[in-house]
């Protein structure tokens, strides 16, 4: 199964995804996609790179599908934590993205 | 309220300059995060699902103005404008930056609060009766009680690694509204055999994956041995508590598996062993303390009101709100009244910075310059003159915080469950927005009467699913959210663990599901029963037919 490496980001906590260019985004549609053993290899030792750096904190592989090139979150904890906000319904209070 | 002294005020800037070094060293790559994880978790800072959450302490739930506007300011300039009221009258940030946090501590230290103890293995945030020093039905003010307990477990030296966290709860009331019985330990304060006040003692309650009721350790143990006796239930925990396993570790498992007799004899024995080399307070500093907590000078009223009267007939939301948020205080002329944090549509426990200063103000005006959180997610004024009921009320319905639902259905305690909580395994807050828009009609809220409805967002239980009457559970059950209903529970003087019902249901049955089982009690009461006395007449079997169909 397709993977791409999730973390939080160390000075605010915010969480991001290991992108196609080296950078940690917070947009879930620019990480970079692991298949093969060696690519998912290849994203550890850059994840573990960064934690090194204190960039992130708390970096894992997670499990993806892959639609029209780009990677969707698969469970319900990966899908709010892309969606970068709380009770994906309209709130009462306006909480900025 | 308790006023610090300057060892109070040294210690909490000590603390708030050793993280913000702490938090350099980190940041400068000189701590690695498994270092730096037990730092920040002994000053309230968790890293949850989307960012940093921040604990913060509200003693005994208390706050004064001056407290609840520098919390708004807090939530303005560090955060996205809203913190969360948690079942331990503590408040919550979602949403703060590491680099944030010192100068979040600094702000909270320079109006006597801290994050100390909202975390780890240690004595947690001692709960109270949210109508301390106002309840008619009160023996006496449990608050002075509440901060000896803070000082002296405040980085005790013999209980800051204890084998899990330990939490206290102190009531001076005939009714419980603090849950007292889901403690490690709950005190009531009681009348002894000789006319003066003392302590009835339980030991071993607790929510999580394994629920127990707390068991009496002591019928009355004299005020003055109260810490030297909850020094020997914690040293004996302390000693035998198990380490191996995290879900077995709490206070309750060893209660249960000993025995409360063998237990208690454990106890006894080491207190009379140490209880006279033991620091039991010095009834002047107790003195000291209590005077911190003179109730206000209210002078007695007339408690016939017709301004509150002639409102009362002409506006139905005015006295629905009378009826179920407002109670009687011991001083004539007086009330009590619950600030509901749960209109329908929004997040249970979520107030906005501009709530926060509202109520800010509102307690100055009318209140004393008092407001409590209550661990139902609430907030509470509590001494109001009754002739000032029509304009308080006013003001609060204008805010959206004036809903007529306290200790009804739509009253929900709701963990943050998988919106914000890294441990949780299903959502919570949007079945609840759900489960109030169904119940919405105050007409039908009124109809059905007192009913507690819990929900968790996982086995740790901080949504107090157990005690629910309803209690809604959310398990993952294969990367589907699944919610398992329990009945029956209840955390007042009655307490009892719910039952589990039957198989769990899929997020969006629940509303469905909630609606069957408040119908089957609807058509089985009898004249005056409210939902746990029906539940406990009829039993399981009509609500798993209604729910499941018959077997």
């Amino acid at each position: 199964m397709p993977e791409v490496i999730t973390a939080n980001r160390l000075i605010d906590g915010i969480v991001v995804y290991l992108a196609s260019d080296g950078s940690w985004a917070e947009d879930l549609a620019l990480a970079r996609v692991a298949v093969t053993e060696d690519e998912v290899k290849a994203l550890e030792s850059e994840a573990a790179k960064a934690v090194a750096e204190r960039r992130v904190v708390g970096t894992y592989p997670m499990a993806v599908a892959v639609d029209d090139g780009v990677p969707v979150a698969l469970s319900v904890r990966e899908r709010i934590r892309a969606a970068h906000r709380t009770t994906l319904t309209e709130d009462w209070y306006d909480v900025p993205l | 309220m308790y006023r610090y002294d300057e060892f109070d005020h040294a210690f909490v800037r000590e603390r708030v300059s050793q993280f913000r070094e702490q938090v350099e060293r980190r940041l400068a790559g000189k701590l690695t995060e498994e270092e730096f994880r037990p730092l920040r978790l002994r000053n309230g800072l968790y890293l949850q699902l989307h960012a940093y959450m921040l604990r913060i302490a509200i003693p005994y739930g208390v706050l004064s103005p001056r407290q609840l506007r520098q919390l708004a300011m807090i939530g303005r300039r560090f955060d996205r404008g809203y913190g969360h009221f948690t079942t331990r009258q503590n408040l919550q940030f979602n949403w703060v930056k590491l680099v944030d946090i010192p100068d979040i501590l600094a702000a909270l230290a320079e109006v006597e609060m801290h994050c100390i103890q909202t975390s780890g293995n240690c004595v947690r945030n001692v709960t109270a009766d949210p109508f301390a020093a106002a309840a008619h039905d009160e023996l006496e003010d449990p608050r002075p009680w509440c901060e000896v307990l803070r000082q002296w477990s405040t980085l005790h030296p013999e209980f800051s690694w204890l084998p899990r966290k330990f939490k206290i709860a102190v009531s001076g009331a005939v009714e419980d509204r603090a849950a007292v019985a889901f403690h490690d330990i709950g005190l009531r304060i009681v009348r002894g055999p000789e006319g003066e006040n003392g302590f009835r003692v339980f030991v071993g309650g607790g929510m999580g994956r394994i629920p127990y009721v707390g068991q009496e350790i002591r019928p009355f143990l004299k005020k003055q041995h109260l810490l030297s006796y909850i020094e020997s239930i914690l040293r004996v925990y302390n000693l035998h508590g198990r380490r191996d396993n995290l879900q077995k570790a709490r206070i309750k498992i060893l209660v249960n598996q000993l025995g409360i007799d063998k237990f208690r004899q454990e106890v006894e024995a080491d207190w009379e062993a140490t209880r006279k080399d033991a620091v039991d307070l010095p009834a002047s500093e107790y003195a000291r303390i209590a005077s911190y907590f003179t109730p206000p000078n209210l002078t007695p009223r007339p408690i016939k009101d017709d301004g509150v009267d002639q409102r009362r007939i002409t506006d139905p939301a005015f006295a629905a709100w009378l009826k179920h948020n407002v109670r009687t205080h011991r001083v004539p002329g007086y009330a009590i009244v619950t600030i509901s944090l749960k209109e329908p549509g929004r997040t249970p426990g979520d107030a906005s910075s501009d709530t926060m200063d509202l109520v800010a103000d509102l307690a100055e005006r009318y209140s004393r310059n008092e407001a409590r959180a209550n661990y139902t997610q609430n907030l509470v004024l509590p001494h109001v003159a009754r002739a000032d009921l029509p304009k308080l009320y006013d003001e609060l319905a204008r805010a959206g915080l004036a809903t007529a639902n306290s200790e009804l259905l739509g009253d929900m305690i709701c963990c943050p469950g998988l919106d914000y909580c890294n441990l949780a395994n299903a959502r919570s807050i949007p079945i609840a927005k759900e489960i109030a828009k169904r119940f919405s009609d105050p007409k039908r809220l009124e109809e059905i009467g007192p009913l507690r409805l819990n929900m968790s967002g996982c086995i740790n239980a901080c949504g107090h699913h157990h005690s629910g009457n309803i209690g809604i559970l959310g398990v993952d059950k294969k990367g589907t959210e699944l919610y398992q209903i329990s009945l029956g529970g209840s955390p007042k003087d009655d307490a009892t663990v719910g039952t589990i019902i039957g198989p769990g249901f899929r997020a969006e049955a629940v509303p469905d599901a909630i609606d069957t089982i408040v119908s089957t009690y609807l058509a089985n009461r009898l004249d005056g029963e409210d939902f746990l006395a029906t539940w406990r007449r009829i039993g399981a079997t009509p609500f798993k037919e209604a729910l499941y169909g018959a077997a």
